[in-house]
């Protein structure tokens, strides 16, 4: 039997010790703040007094909190616990389980070291949207072609550089308002701490102890700087800084071209901005379906002001100073050879996020973090080095590294409290939806086409591939927006939804009719008479579904429910 | 569906690939080089052997250090092999060592008094070019003019140091000219070290002793560390869309001059290039408001604007300054430090207005009917036509050269009619002519701008009837000429009569030249105005 307990220090963003607490020790030991970790009891506190349970510490001024959970087996009557579930990190994730935790009549808690949002409101999805929106808006309002072509007159279309910043941080904080409002209505305790708040106790010493019976580790990720970049800030810089959108340079470089890559290149050239980006593999947009890489970068690339170099690294960017421009060094991805050096205005580092995991102290639960992420089985429960479950603790989000997206953070959590109400669940990855937010969009949902091949083979069935073009709906059309490509693969033997791939206006929107089929296991037999409004955009897959080939046999099945008169 | 799709995207890639083919962009730049040798050609045969003393001493003419450093290293060693005796009949000991690779610098010229540094407007020659004797290689871009420079030896130009669009100080090494083929490559190493390292005494990496018994490497094949190395300083930075846009345009972007940030070349170097007017798009781009002060990332591009500045007005543009405006602007400041006054004095020139109608149809213009005057009156006031150089002594000046202030394409600029008052008006006129004519293709020489001793600037043909010039660093006077116009005038009897005015102004550097000083000269200056007939003298 041991007992775990974490303690969360005030270092700014959350940063959170695991340790084993018998009280004994906690208090033998408090000066040290990162002296607790996460650890199987040493001297088997064989309980007398609280045997049966750990403890969460939570320091009242929300410097330093420990969070612990039972054992298993300990049969204890919940009563001995603070809390039924402890949530650590008030991002999307944690705020999706702590919601659903309520619903299901847990006593819960959420603790963060920072500011409750995380990751998404605060630094991510939430402004970039803001910024987005503007982008889309002064794409639309510059393009004179476009606006002819809808008989708009518009004057030349201008900006003000602090007021986009302030939309962005404005909308931040009202969803991080909402957010919190929604957790305090419906009863969730927020434990938030940070350094501001050291002065109100003694350094270090856990005042308030919180126990629950289960954890959840959703502390996110932050920006992954590779080394050899020097990030300043000013002209070396994150997400983290440009959706601050302090400045707008003449001319940036985005390594990566990813989501974030691709969403801040809209942003920055509709306000003007030349894009050089920076992309290690072969080809842009390298995780998209390749049909879909290509027509997207047809239209959000080759006709706007980006450039771009493929397959080489940058292995020293160096920020603008003494009257020197930004200057990234480039090797060859494949033969690291140099391969040219670039003088940029800004670099935007776009390379992906690393988990924010450190400092948990995992290792004291016989935990090893690879390369950051939290290793989870399929319902988030967090294993060990030796391939065991360590009860009562699950991971969900970006810590674990399953799927970095803020929705599937939050469908994990509410899947880890199905769980520890006793409904078994798992959640299928493969129906989380994912949009890449350029105008036009980009979404996808469950596997590509060279994924579905791959699976195909190995599995021995036959794939197919349905394509529409937005040029034939009537909405898109009367939009002027008729550049698009729906794209469906499924199983022509059966009739199952692999994957669908949208390139077009509100793609982000569209996907989930295709993302609700897979996670309900919608053949396209069945949704193929399902009635979508006309004219909508969602024709598109209405069409896509319609002009997929399900083999007869598939069909023999027949659609679901007998007709019923109504 | 797909169909439909694929013919969409057909043109366009096809588009695409197509402006890739090499052959036409390799023909466009071979028309470039033989458009810029040509135009080389017109403009250097009047001056062709002024060029030439101009450009001598711009390539070194002893050999360089490269050879120096070589000799300490490898030359002792295959000292054996070279037939000493031989070559020791021909020149002095020293040279052997130093000769034996006649591998040379190009120099960055210094074109004018004021020029620290130049910009390379465009290289007329590329590498591996072979170049003879007293052709034009390089464009280089002073504060006050661009400027052919001639190579003074047959060679090779094996490497290039300094790129187009790039600037160096006067005296560094811009080029590398090789006399043979066989030294190409020791003459790229070179250049790699030039522009590698920081200092430019680095030793070359050492080539093979004895490079006669070494076969030369083709030149497509050069040293392994050259390609990245060497192309480093002659690389062209070019935005993303400026390289769209010369791709659409088939615009050479090597021939370019940058214009942005760095150097580098923006759109609109291209679309000036093209011969294109800015894009309306990139007008609805500009309008951009900051409401808070430069921010971070463009603090370099505005250079050494105040941080103190207001913000700019909305939907304003800013516009570097070009090298002749930038010039323009630091002798401005400089004038500062100098305590000038102003005399004015009217003039009658009726007498003059008659023989301007006279000797017009013989060519002679206005202002050189002015300069001429000046220069007599100058003549005769030794004192206005001096210079205060260290704020202790006067300068003397020999020669009375007259400098006339001309408004070329955005910028200023003096040309000089050196000797005014020994020149007839005839060849005074005539050299006036060719000095604007030089102006407009910025091919003036250095001592045809900046050798002036007095400057005349005339706004009158603009109707302005008096003004204020400021006077330029370096010089005692310059005189301001306002419009001709009917005035009544009641002369010493009473008489009222109409004459054609004229107000002259002259500001002059009160630590050298005073009040009496300036009015005896101007009074001078219009006697020989009212009774011009020893103008044509």
């Amino acid at each position: 039997m041991h007992s775990i307990c974490f303690q969360a220090t005030g270092v700014p963003r959350s940063n959170y010790i695991f340790d084993s607490c018998s009280p004994a020790l906690a208090i033998s030991k408090p000066i040290n703040l990162r002296f607790c970790g996460l650890r199987k009891e040493a001297f088997g506190f064989s309980g007398l007094t609280h045997s049966s349970s750990g403890r969460v510490r939570f320091s009242s001024r929300g410097h330093s909190k420990k969070v612990s959970a039972s054992a298993e087996s300990n049969g204890s009557p919940p009563k001995s616990f603070d809390y039924d579930l402890i949530i650590i990190g008030a991002g999307v994730g944690g705020h999706g389980a702590a919601l659903h935790a309520v619903e299901k009549g847990l006593k819960t808690a959420i603790i963060e070291g920072d500011v409750v949002g995380g990751t998404c409101v605060n630094r991510g999805c939430v402004p970039s949207k803001a910024l987005l929106a503007v982008s889309g808006k002064m794409r639309e309002l510059q393009s004179e072609h476009h606006m002819k072509a809808l008989g708009l007159q518009v004057s030349a279309a201008g900006y003000d550089r602090q007021g986009v910043a302030d939309h962005a941080n404005n909308l931040a904080s009202k969803i991080r308002s909402n957010l919190t409002n929604s957790m305090k209505a419906l009863g969730v305790d927020i434990l938030t701490g940070g350094p501001q708040k050291v002065k109100y106790g003694k350094v270090g010493f856990p005042d308030n102890i919180v126990t629950a019976k289960n954890i959840i580790i959703a502390t996110g990720s932050v920006p992954f700087v590779p080394k050899g970049i020097e990030v300043d800030g000013k002209t070396v810089i994150t997400s983290d800084h440009a959706l601050k959108l302090e400045s707008v340079p003449d001319w940036i470089a985005i390594v990566g071209s990813g989501y974030i890559g691709l969403e801040f290149s809209d942003v920055y050239t509709a306000l003007g901005s030349e894009v050089t980006f920076i992309e290690a593999l072969d080809q842009l947009m390298p995780g998209f379906d390749p049909e879909i890489g290509k027509l997207a970068q047809r239209v959000l690339i080759n006709p706007r002001k980006i450039d771009y170099h493929t397959g080489v690294f940058a292995t020293k960017i160096t920020p603008a100073k003494d009257g020197k421009p930004v200057i990234i060094e480039l090797i060859d991805a494949k033969t690291k050879e140099p391969k040219d050096t670039l003088e940029v205005d800004a670099a935007l580092i776009a390379t992906g996020r690393a988990p924010f995991t450190n400092g948990l102290g995992l290792e004291n639960v016989n935990v090893v973090t690879q390369r950051g992420f939290v290793p989870v089985d399929e319902r988030m429960r967090v294993i060990d080095t030796n391939g065991n479950l360590v009860p009562h603790l699950y991971c969900i989000g970006d810590a674990n590294g399953k799927m970095m997206l803020a929705h599937a953070a939050s469908a994990q959590g509410i899947s880890v409290v199905e769980q520890v109400t006793g409904r078994d669940h798992v959640l299928n990855h493969l129906s989380i939806p994912a949009a890449c937010f350029t105008h036009p969009e980009i979404s996808m949902v469950g596997l590509t086409e060279p994924q579905a091949r791959e699976k195909a083979q190995k599995e021995g069935f036959e794939v197919g591939v349905a394509k529409t073009s937005f040029k034939a709906n009537t909405k898109a059309l009367a939009e002027n927006e008729g550049e698009g490509l729906a794209k469906l693969i499924y199983r022509p033997d059966n009739g199952e939804i692999l994957g669908v791939h949208i390139f077009g206006l509100h793609a982000a929107d569209l996907i989930h009719e295709a993302s609700n089929a897979i996670a309900l296991g919608t053949r396209i037999q069945d949704i193929k008479f399902a009635v979508h409004a006309h004219p909508t955009l969602s024709e598109v897959l209405d069409e896509l579904f319609k002009s997929a080939k399900v083999k007869a046999a598939a069909l023999s099945h027949g659609p679901v429910s007998e007709p019923v008169a109504v | 569906m797909q169909t439909q799709l694929g013919s969409a995207a057909f043109p366009r890639l096809l588009r695409r690939s197509l402006s890739y083919i090499p052959s036409i962009l390799y023909s466009l730049h071979s028309l470039l080089n033989l458009f810029h040798f040509f135009r080389f050609l017109s403009n250097s045969s009047p001056q062709s052997q002024k060029h030439k003393e101009m450009a001598s001493p711009f390539l070194s003419n002893t050999t360089i250090s490269f050879s120096s450093s070589l000799s300490s290293s490898s030359l002792p060693r295959i000292a054996p092999s070279i037939p000493f005796s031989s070559i020791r009949s021909n020149s002095t000991p020293r040279r052997i060592l130093t000769v034996r690779s006649k591998i040379r610098e190009i120099f960055m010229p210094a074109l004018s008094s004021t020029m620290t540094e130049g910009k390379i407007v465009s290289w007329v020659k590329s590498e591996g070019d072979v170049l003879s004797k007293g052709e034009s290689v390089v464009v280089v871009e002073s504060d006050k003019a661009d400027m052919d420079v001639e190579t003074f030896y047959d060679g090779i130009l094996a490497a290039i140091v300094v790129g187009e669009g790039e600037t160096a100080p006067v005296g560094a090494a811009i080029g590398i000219l090789a006399e043979t083929e066989d030294e190409i490559a020791e003459a790229k190493a070179k250049a790699a070290s030039k522009s590698g390292a920081s200092t430019p005494s680095a030793p070359p990496p050492a080539p093979a002793p004895g490079a006669a018994s070494t076969p030369a490497p083709p030149k497509s094949t050069p040293a392994p560390a050259a390609p990245t190395v060497a192309e480093g300083p002659r690389k062209t930075v070019a935005t993303p869309f400026a390289k769209k846009l010369a791709k659409q345009h088939k615009v050479d972007i090597e021939s370019v001059v940058g214009t942005g940030p760095y150097g580098r070349i923006t759109p609109e170097d291209i679309e000036a290039a093209a011969g294109l007017s800015p894009s309306k798009k990139n007008v609805g781009l500009a309008v951009v408001v900051e409401t808070k002060p430069a921010a971070p990332a463009k603090a370099p591009a505005a250079s050494a604007a105040p941080s103190s500045l207001p913000p700019p007005v909305p939907g304003s543009t800013v516009v570097p300054f070009t090298t002749m405006q930038a010039a323009v602007s630091k002798n401005m400041v400089e004038s500062l430090s100098v305590p000038t006054f102003r005399v004015g004095y009217p003039v009658t020139t009726d007498a003059l207005d008659a023989l301007y109608e006279k000797v017009k149809p013989k060519g002679v213009t206005m202002t050189a009917l002015l300069a001429k005057a000046a220069a007599m009156a100058l003549a005769q006031h030794p004192l206005v036509n001096s210079s205060c150089k260290d704020g202790k002594s006067f300068t003397y000046n020999s020669n009375i050269n007259i400098a006339v202030a001309v408004a070329i394409n955005g910028g200023l600029i003096t040309p000089v009619l050196q000797d005014a008052d020994k020149l007839d008006l005839y060849l005074l006129s005539q050299k006036w002519k060719e000095l604007v004519e030089k102006a407009r293709a910025k091919q003036l020489q250095p001592q045809e701008y900046n050798s002036g001793t007095f400057t005349l600037s005339n706004l009158g043909m603009f109707g302005v009837d008096r003004f204020d010039a400021i006077l330029p660093p370096g010089q005692g006077a310059i005189m301001a000429v306002g419009a001709s116009k009917p005035t009544v005038v009641a002369d010493a009897d009473g008489f009222f009569s109409v004459k054609n005015k004229m107000l002259v102004n002259v500001t002059a550097d009160h630590r050298i030249i005073y009040g009496a000083d300036l009015a005896a000269f101007l009074q001078t200056f219009s006697k020989i105005v009212e009774n011009p007939e020893s103008l044509t003298l």
